[in-house]
């Protein structure tokens, strides 16, 4: 057992460390590392152009996408590898957060399920930052249920084989800044809901496509509304055969948990420097019995996942490939930070109440609390996650879906039967 | 990095838990918790026989020379079973006192005993409720004599020596007792877990020599039960596996209401709680082990997040899994209270829940919290 690099890690370790001190935006450093929870950080420049500014620099150099064939714009690097340069990159990786649905889900897709042509004109654009991608997943009517989604596409009548889609969608991370979305639809709604679905990928210019930012629970206003008005595409936009668009998506899905889990912290650190200069009683917070037992449980998850995902980098590392075991990270995490944000402004006291540049760490407990119901929410809620772990870590039997095999028109909906 | 045992711990570990499967069944715990026995003496020498006990001991002293690694999967699987042994108290405690400060005439005496089986150790520390500190201590020694109480002390009843901590002068010191010799009285106690027995020794003037110097009993002891804190904490993580396990297959043959009740959520979500709460256990586990194996400054630290952690998994999973077992875990006939006791008595051991967490959060304060963050 060790936490040591072997020699090639760490000639790598080296090669990335040195190109990223000599590359790296750092007048941007001190900001980045403030980053309140839930946002970039950045006020001096837009996040965006930062953003794209900084991925075009990797692009250039060969460092984006290190999990993408060197063709598409990639790395065609190892797993382990990827793990070392994330490790290096460190605060500078928040500026590539606009890209992360695109490079971690969207791209995926394109690149398993679309033509050579189509991935050649796509994937480079998005590797190198130039444009965005988002997932027009989730719909007013269907989240955890994803399958349950109404949005339509029609075949047009005038024979051009063109579709035309009509619905809306929700929850759509990025929307607002996205150039292209890949979007599931349904198609045949006489069939059971799995089977009545189709991929398309479409640009978000399209005529028809309306963004509406949602403003959310916290203020802040990163998912939007999608709207499609009888928008037109052609047929060549689609991904996979008619009605295999939930056989599309699983591929979407299966790298959403992995990308979104890995690597997530609790907010233990800033707690336990906020605890050692916080007092209780007219003594310091940490000499608080009751303070050091909750601090010592958050501390154990905090650890707990760190460790786990280290023993997922030494799988990795001797080529195995990570399980649904890693659907631990976001559930552990999601939960630990509304709980830890509570404690942090419980500790407080009346002013806990009050989210301002005096608020301790800078106002990050309020933040946290006010963003982390969703954390627990996004990309597959907790209930989604302990339903995973359940049925594919401990082989438990799967839920009992009573619209299994029922005509999607026939599946009651929300609202409907109460006339 | 390479935070994972090697492939010969690996097959270490299958070769015990083999051979504690076989010779270790639900039987051999029921067999103590309702007979006059103490602990269970033929699975004891078996342990001994296939050089399990002397696994870190090294060969001078009659032992295998292996290292703490091999230790901590001998432990995982010994808690899987929750194998009615006093291996906890003779090797994590005992042999390793005695190899961190032992006078080579100490080691000579008991190590080669301890490794063939044919010694049985005790860690006498505590007097009486409430958390051990070196204030609390009354038991005194002099001139080479032990006079005191020392309650509770687990497996004192079937113990050949004894370490104890005991007033010298201004300050506290570790010494060790043959409990063979005049002055020693032993009173058994009833515990929550009769699987590993409690016991009240008394000395009145019995022989004893120091161990280490004086005055560093206290010190000596912290150092010895950081070590064993990991050990044990492997221990918690077998047994915290094996409930999530008994769990799982319960609520997979176990039907009501026309479906099996694993695919009800409230069930479902339950298990999948316990299967997170020992992924955490074992990863935290696994950091213990390489601190412990390596040396690390960072050991303190370490044995406190894997003792916090492996103690709230393994009583959240014994707990829960009587739940998921509804009435029928509640009896007598089915294992779960099994689980449900060793849980709870080895929270307790070495330090209760609160005490480590109090720990942990101490030499966080005085180290570096980004270490364990």
């Amino acid at each position: 057992m060790d936490f040591k690099d072997t020699p090639e890690e760490a000639k790598f370790r080296k090669e990335v460390r040195s190109w990223i001190d000599a590359n790296a935006p750092k007048h941007l450093e001190a900001e980045l590392k403030r980053a309140s929870f839930g946002s970039s950080g950045l006020t001096s420049e837009d996040p965006i152009e930062a953003g794209k500014a900084w991925q075009k620099k990797k692009a250039e150099a060969g460092w984006a996408c290190l999990h993408w064939p060197k063709e598409y714009g990639g790395g065609a690097r190892t797993a382990m590898e990827r793990v070392i340069w994330s490790q290096e990159e460190g605060p500078y990786a928040v500026l590539s957060s606009p890209f992360t649905i695109g490079h971690g889900m969207c791209g995926p897709t394109v690149m398993e399920w679309a033509s050579e042509e189509q991935k050649e004109e796509l994937l480079p654009p998005l590797a190198s930052g130039e444009e965005i991608w988002c997932q027009l997943f989730s719909e007013p009517a269907s989240g955890s249920d994803l399958a349950g989604l109404r949005t339509r596409a029609v075949k047009a009548d005038d024979g051009s084989g063109d579709w035309i889609i009509n619905g809306q969608k929700i929850w759509t991370s990025g929307a607002q800044n996205s150039d292209w979305g890949l979007l599931i639809t349904r198609t045949d709604p006489d069939v059971p809901k799995h089977k009545g679905l189709t991929m398309f990928f479409l640009s978000m210019k399209t005529p028809g496509v309306k963004v509406v930012p949602i403003k959310q629970a916290n203020g802040a206003s990163g998912f939007n509304e999608v709207y499609f008005d009888d928008v037109r595409i052609p047929d060549a936009q689609r991904l996979g055969a008619v009605g295999e668009g939930w056989r599309v998506s699983l591929t979407t899905l299966m790298n959403e948990r992995l990308s979104i889990g890995s690597g997530m912290s609790t907010g233990f650190p800033e707690l336990f420097k906020f605890c050692m200069d916080a007092e209780v009683d007219g003594e310091p917070a940490t000499a608080d019995s009751g303070v050091r037992s909750k601090l010592a449980q958050f501390a154990v998850k905090q650890s707990g996942l760190k460790y786990t995902g280290m023993r997922a980098i030494s799988a990795l590392s001797k080529g195995e490939t990570p399980g649904p075991e890693n659907s631990i990270g976001k559930l552990v995490a999601g939960a630990t930070m509304q709980e830890l944000s509570m404690f942090a402004l419980d500790l407080q006291g009346e002013a806990g109440v009050l989210w301002n540049e005096d608020s301790p760490q800078n106002g990050r407990f309020q933040a946290m609390l006010m963003r982390s119901p969703a954390t627990r929410i996004e990309g597959g809620s907790d209930e989604i996650l302990r339903n995973i772990i359940g049925e594919r870590v401990l082989g438990l039997p799967g839920d009992i879906r009573v619209d299994k095999d029922v005509p999607f028109k026939d599946i009651p909906a929300s609202g409907k039967g109460r006339s | 990095m390479n935070l994972d045992f090697s492939e010969e711990q690996k097959q270490l570990k299958e070769q015990v838990g083999r051979f504690l499967a076989e010779n270790c069944p639900p039987a051999a715990v029921r067999a103590v918790l309702e007979g006059e026995q103490h602990h269970d003496a033929k699975l004891y020498k078996g342990i001994a026989d296939l050089g399990l006990l002397g696994a870190a001991i090294p060969e001078e002293y009659g032992g295998v020379g292996l290292g703490q690694l091999e230790l901590c999967v001998i432990a995982e699987e010994l808690g899987r079973v929750i194998a009615p042994v006093p291996v906890a108290s003779t090797v994590y405690l005992g042999a390793e006192c005695l190899l961190h400060a032992g006078t080579e005439d100490q080691k000579s005496t008991w190590l080669p005993k301890i490794a063939a089986g044919e010694a049985i150790g005790c860690w006498a520390i505590n007097e009486g409720s409430g958390r051990m500190r070196p204030e609390k201590v009354t038991a005194s020694f002099e001139n080479g004599k032990l006079n005191g109480t020392k309650s509770p002390v687990a497996d004192g009843a079937i113990a050949d020596f004894a370490i104890v901590l005991a007033k010298e002068g201004s300050g506290v010191s570790l010494c060790l007792v043959d409990l063979s010799g005049d002055g020693v009285e032993r009173e058994n106690l009833e515990s929550i877990d009769p699987t590993r027995s409690q016991t009240k020794l008394t000395f009145n003037g019995a022989s004893a020599t120091r161990i280490g110097d004086a005055g560093d009993g206290w010190h000596i002891a912290t150092q010895v039960m950081d070590k064993a804190a990991i050990l044990i904490g492997f221990e918690q993580l077998g047994g915290a596996d094996r409930a999530l396990e008994m769990g799982r297959d319960y609520a997979l043959e176990r039907m009501a209401f026309g479906r099996q009740i694993g695919s009800f959520q409230a069930i479902k979500h339950m298990l999948s709680d316990m299967y997170v709460s020992a992924t955490l256990a074992r990863s935290n586990c696994y950091y213990g082990a390489w601190a412990l194996a390596s040396s690390a400054a960072e050991l303190p630290l370490a044995a406190a997040t894997a003792r916090v952690s492996a103690t709230t998994a393994f009583q959240h999973c014994a707990k829960n899994n009587i739940q998921v077992h509804g009435g029928m875990g509640f009896t007598w006939a089915f294992d779960c209270h099994l689980y449900y006791r060793r849980s709870n008595a080895l929270a307790l051991m070495i330090g209760s829940l609160s005490t480590w967490e109090s720990l942990l959060i101490e030499r966080m304060s005085t180290g570096n919290v980004e270490a364990a963050a």
